[in-house]
């Protein structure tokens, strides 16, 4: 079973976990301001890379934490797990390897 | 609290009798009290402890006084465990301890039920549904967390060599002694 390291409870199966999407999306600072095209991609247009990406995932039968991932989604490798609120950690692709 | 004082009495949600099959005894939990406590991390490091239990221990940890027990289910949240006509007394020394810390404590008793796995044949009985290593190296006595047994969340305790809690929510609970005593049967 893939194992998948908390920042908090350390190595977990992966069925405590779930996927929430890509990491470091920021909500823009005054909506209001924004017109509906701009809107709509801060809503609904995500990256979807061949390779590493940061994501955001929950530990949600464990300690119920948002964290951040660094997963590469062409070998489902998990380079990287980190606390929620710090920077993606600086990793080249072809270091991850 | 005025929750705690109005406790109701309520039927058990599965049989009380203890069952043994194939060497593992599966026995329901004495009805407890239950509190949920939520407190930001630095500030429960930096009170270290209520009414005698250890909160800035490592996070999968028990901490145990006096025959009651916090377990550490995450950087900020303990679950305190005491018997059932001790709610009003731990809540108050809890209170009194947190007194100006921003926390939150809620009577969770009646949503959760208790089993007691023991025997040999305990862990590999549990690994029928639990994916964690519970060889006694990865899990040992004294890790307490929130897992997965087959469909269901529950929240695992080791308490000694060859007994295991595990605790359920009251409506799945059918269903999680059901998946352990088959899980026993064909040990
Ligand atoms: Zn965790």
């Amino acid at each position: 079973m893939l194992l998948i390291t908390c920042p908090h409870c350390g190595p977990r199966p992966e069925l405590e976990f779930r996927w929430g999407g890509e990491a470091h999306v920021a909500r823009p600072a005054d909506p209001s301001a924004l017109d509906d095209r701009a809107w709509s991609e801060f809503l609904f247009v995500r990256n979807n890379p061949k390779g590493l990406f940061a994501e955001r995932w929950n530990h949600a039968h464990g300690c119920q934490r948002w964290f951040n991932a660094l997963r590469d989604t062409h070998s489902d490798k998990f380079v990287a797990t980190y606390p929620a609120g710090a920077p993606r950690p600086d990793i080249a692709a072809e270091d991850a390897r | 609290m005025l929750e705690i004082r109005n406790r109701a009495t309520r039927a058990a949600p599965f049989p009380l009798a203890a069952e043994t099959i194939g060497g593992v005894t599966i026995a329901p939990s004495p009805p407890r009290t239950r509190l949920s406590l939520r407190l930001r991390p630095l500030a429960a490091a930096g009170i270290g402890s209520v009414a005698g239990l250890v909160l800035d221990g490592p996070i999968g940890s028990t901490s145990e006084c006096d025959g009651r027990r916090a377990l550490r289910l995450g950087p900020d949240e303990w679950l305190l465990v005491a018997d059932a006509d001790e709610g009003d007394e731990l809540a108050a020394r809890v209170i009194g301890a947190l007194a100006g810390t921003v926390h939150a404590l809620v009577d969770v008793g009646h949503r959760s039920c208790g089993l007691l796995v023991s025997g040999a044949g305990a862990a590999t009985a549990l690994s029928a549904g639990c994916p964690l290593d519970l060889a006694p190296e990865a899990f040992p006595v004294g890790r307490a967390t929130r897992t997965v047994l087959a469909k269901t969340e529950i929240l695992l305790s080791h308490l000694d060599a060859d007994t295991f809690e595990v605790e359920c929510w009251r409506s799945y609970a059918d269903y999680v002694r059901g998946f352990l005593l088959e899980a026993a049967r064909g040990l």
